[in-house]
C-alpha cells in the first residue's frame, strides 16, 4: 500500500521548456502522461478542450438515471460542508488535470513541478471526501474552463491563484458551520495547504514581492480572507456545469 | 450501516447515555474490523464513527477562550519581535525586504488584534516576555542571514501547527474560531514564502509544502517543528488507501497540528524564563 512517487508515475523532475531560453529539450517530457493522473483524469478530468464529461461512476446518492440532468444536492449538516468542499476539491483537481494535459509551452520548471504537486494534492483530497462520504458523496462534478486560455501561462497561473484564494476563502468561512472537531481538525489541516498553494502561486505570479500574501487577500488586521459557502459557490460556479442545491447547508450566523 | 444514518443517529444534540454507550460499543467492533482488514474496510465508516462522539465541548468558558488567545499571543509577539528585529537591524538583503516588510506587517498585527480581543472578552492580554533568539547562543540569526531564514521558517511552519490544533478549543465562538482560522492561513502562506525563499537562495530544497516530516537543511534542534507532519490518517481514514496519489504527495496535501505543550517546548528554547 506504500507507494512512492516512482511506482505512482510522477517524476520529481517533470519540466517543461523554461521560459528562460536553456533547456527546451525537456519540454518533450510532459507529453507522457503519468499513470496517477491518467487515473485521477478518469475519474476528474475533462474531455476534449474545456467541457469535461465527468460521469461519477459511484457517487450518486439519488439513484436518479439521468444524472447530468438532476441538481447536485449538497446535504446539511457537516455532510453538507464536506460535499462542498469535495466540490471545490474536484474543481481544483480538474483544473489542474487539465493544465498539465496540455501544458503552456513556455512552463518553466518551477511552474511545472509546482502545478504537478498540486495537482496531485487537489486529487488527494477529492479522494479522501469521496471515500469519507461514501454514499453522502456528491457525484463527479461536470467542469468548464471554457474562460481558461490553457496555453497562456498568465491566463493558467491567475485561474489557480483565483481557486487557490477561493479554497482558503472556502475553509476559513465553513470551519464555524462544522459541528464536529475531528472534521474541523480536518478542514484546518487542509486549508493550510491550501494557504500554501495560493502563496506559492502568487509567487510565481510576482516572484519575491509581498504578493503572496498581499492586500488584496490579507486585511488590516491580518485576516486572510473568508467567504460563505453561497459567495464561494456563486464564484464556483462560473466553473461548474451542473446546478449545486445548497439550501440545506448551515448558515453563518455573523 | 450508512454514514448518513451514523451521523444522523449520534450527531443530534443528544447525550443521552444509553446511546452513548451503544455507540461507543460499536465503535470498538469496527475498531477491531478495520484492523483485521485494513484496506478493506470502507472509509466512510470510520469517519461517520468519529463525527458520533467527538462533538464540541460546547462548555468552552470564556476564561478557556482567553488561555488559547494568550497562547497564540505569545507566538505572535515572539514572531513579530523577530521581525522587527530582523528589519531593524539590517540582516535583510533588499531583495527579500519586501516580503519580510509584509510577514512583519502581519504579525504585528495579529499581536494588536489578539490583544484587542482578549480585552473585548474581559481577559488580560500576557506581557511580553522576554525573547532570545540565538536560543542560548545556539543561533545567530541576526548576524547570520541563512540562520535569519531557517529560524523563520520553523517559527512559521511552527505557528501554522500551533493555530491547527487550537481550533477545536475555540469552537464554541464562531467568530473567535473564525478569526484564529484566518490567522492560520495568513502563517500558512509566510510559510510557503519563507521555504521557497530559502530553497530559491540554494539553502535547502524543500517546496512550500511539508513533506513526510523533512525539515530540510534545517538543524536537528527544529526537528519538533516537523515531527507528526507525515501522518496520513484523517478523522479515521488513511488517505493513502483510497488514492493512487503517491504517500508522499499525500503527507503534502494535510498539515498536522501541534498540542500547545509541543509548541511551548518548541518556543521555549527562544523565551528567557521571567524571574
Amino acid at each position: 500500500m506504500s507507494k512512492s512517487r516512482e511506482e505512482t508515475g510522477q517524476s520529481s523532475d517533470l519540466v517543461c521548456a523554461t521560459r528562460r531560453p536553456i533547456s527546451r529539450k525537456n519540454f518533450f517530457k510532459f507529453s507522457g502522461l503519468s499513470a496517477a493522473s491518467f487515473m485521477a483524469l478518469s475519474m476528474y478530468g475533462c474531455q476534449d478542450s474545456g467541457l469535461g464529461v465527468l460521469d461519477n461512476k459511484s457517487g450518486g446518492n439519488n439513484g436518479s438515471t439521468d444524472k447530468n440532468a438532476d441538481v447536485v444536492k449538497l446535504g446539511a449538516g457537516d455532510i453538507g460542508i464536506l460535499n462542498f468542499a469535495y466540490a471545490l476539491e474536484q474543481l481544483e483537481a480538474a483544473y489542474y488535470i487539465q493544465v498539465l494535459e496540455n501544458p503552456y509551452h513556455n512552463m518553466s520548471s518551477d511552474e511545472g513541478r509546482i502545478l504537478e504537486a498540486l495537482r496531485e494534492h487537489e486529487v488527494a483530497h477529492a479522494d479522501f471526501y469521496k471515500a469519507a462520504l461514501g454514499d453522502n458523496a456528491i457525484r463527479g462534478l461536470e467542469v468548464d474552463f471554457s474562460s481558461v486560455d490553457f496555453d497562456d501561462c498568465a491566463s493558467v497561473l491567475n485561474t489557480a491563484q483565483v481557486f487557490e484564494d477561493l479554497g482558503v476563502s472556502a475553509y476559513n468561512g465553513a470551519g464555524q458551520l462544522l459541528e464536529d472537531t475531528e472534521l474541523l481538525l480536518v478542514a484546518g489541516k487542509i486549508v493550510s495547504v491550501e494557504a500554501r498553494h495560493a502563496a506559492a502561486i502568487r509567487d510565481l505570479l510576482k516572484p519575491r514581492t509581498g504578493f503572496f500574501a498581499g492586500d488584496d487577500v490579507i486585511d488590516e488586521n491580518g485576516l486572510d480572507v473568508v467567504n460563505t459557502p453561497n459567495d464561494v459557490l456563486a464564484a464556483a460556479s462560473a466553473f461548474i456545469v451542473d446546478e449545486i442545491d445548497a439550501s440545506e447547508l448551515p448558515q453563518p450566523n455573523n | 450501516m450508512s454514514f448518513l444514518k451514523l451521523l444522523d443517529e449520534f450527531n443530534l444534540e443528544t447525550s443521552n447515555k444509553e446511546e452513548s454507550e451503544r455507540f461507543f460499543s460499536r465503535k470498538d467492533a469496527l475498531a477491531k474490523m478495520s484492523n483485521y482488514s485494513k484496506n478493506f474496510a470502507l472509509a466512510a465508516l470510520p469517519f461517520g464513527a468519529i463525527a458520533a462522539f467527538s462533538k464540541p465541548a460546547n462548555a468552552q468558558s470564556t476564561e478557556d477562550v482567553v488561555g488559547v488567545l494568550n497562547f497564540a499571543l505569545t507566538l505572535e509577539l515572539l514572531e513579530a519581535e523577530y521581525y522587527n528585529m530582523g528589519c531593524e537591524i539590517g540582516i535583510i538583503p533588499d531583495e527579500d525586504r519586501a516580503i519580510f516588510n509584509v510577514i512583519q506587517k502581519h504579525e504585528n498585527a495579529h499581536v494588536i488584534f489578539l490583544q484587542d480581543t482578549i480585552n473585548s472578552l474581559g481577559g488580560t492580554p500576557i506581557e511580553k516576555p522576554e525573547f532570545d533568539f540565538t536560543a542560548s547562543g545556539t543561533f545567530d540569526p541576526f548576524n547570520q542571514y541563512p540562520q535569519y531564514l531557517a529560524l523563520s521558517q520553523a517559527f512559521e511552519d511552527t505557528g501554522v501547527r500551533a493555530y491547527k490544533g487550537q481550533a477545536g478549543n475555540v469552537q464554541s465562538s464562531d467568530q473567535i474560531l473564525t478569526a484564529a482560522l484566518r490567522i492560520h492561513s495568513v502563517e500558512a502562506r509566510h510559510a510557503a514564502e519563507v521555504r521557497r525563499l530559502r530553497t530559491m537562495r540554494g539553502l535547502d530544497d524543500i517546496e512550500a509544502w511539508i513533506t513526510g516530516d523533512n525539515r530540510g537543511s534545517l538543524p536537528e534542534q527544529a526537528q519538533a517543528v516537523y515531527n507528526g507532519e507525515a501522518n496520513t490518517t484523517h478523522a479515521g481514514v488513511d488517505a493513502t488507501t483510497v488514492t493512487d496519489i503517491s504517500d508522499e504527495a499525500v503527507t503534502e496535501a494535510w498539515d498536522e497540528p501541534l498540542t500547545m505543550e509541543e509548541v511551548n517546548a518548541i518556543a521555549s528554547l527562544f523565551i528567557v524564563p521571567a524571574q
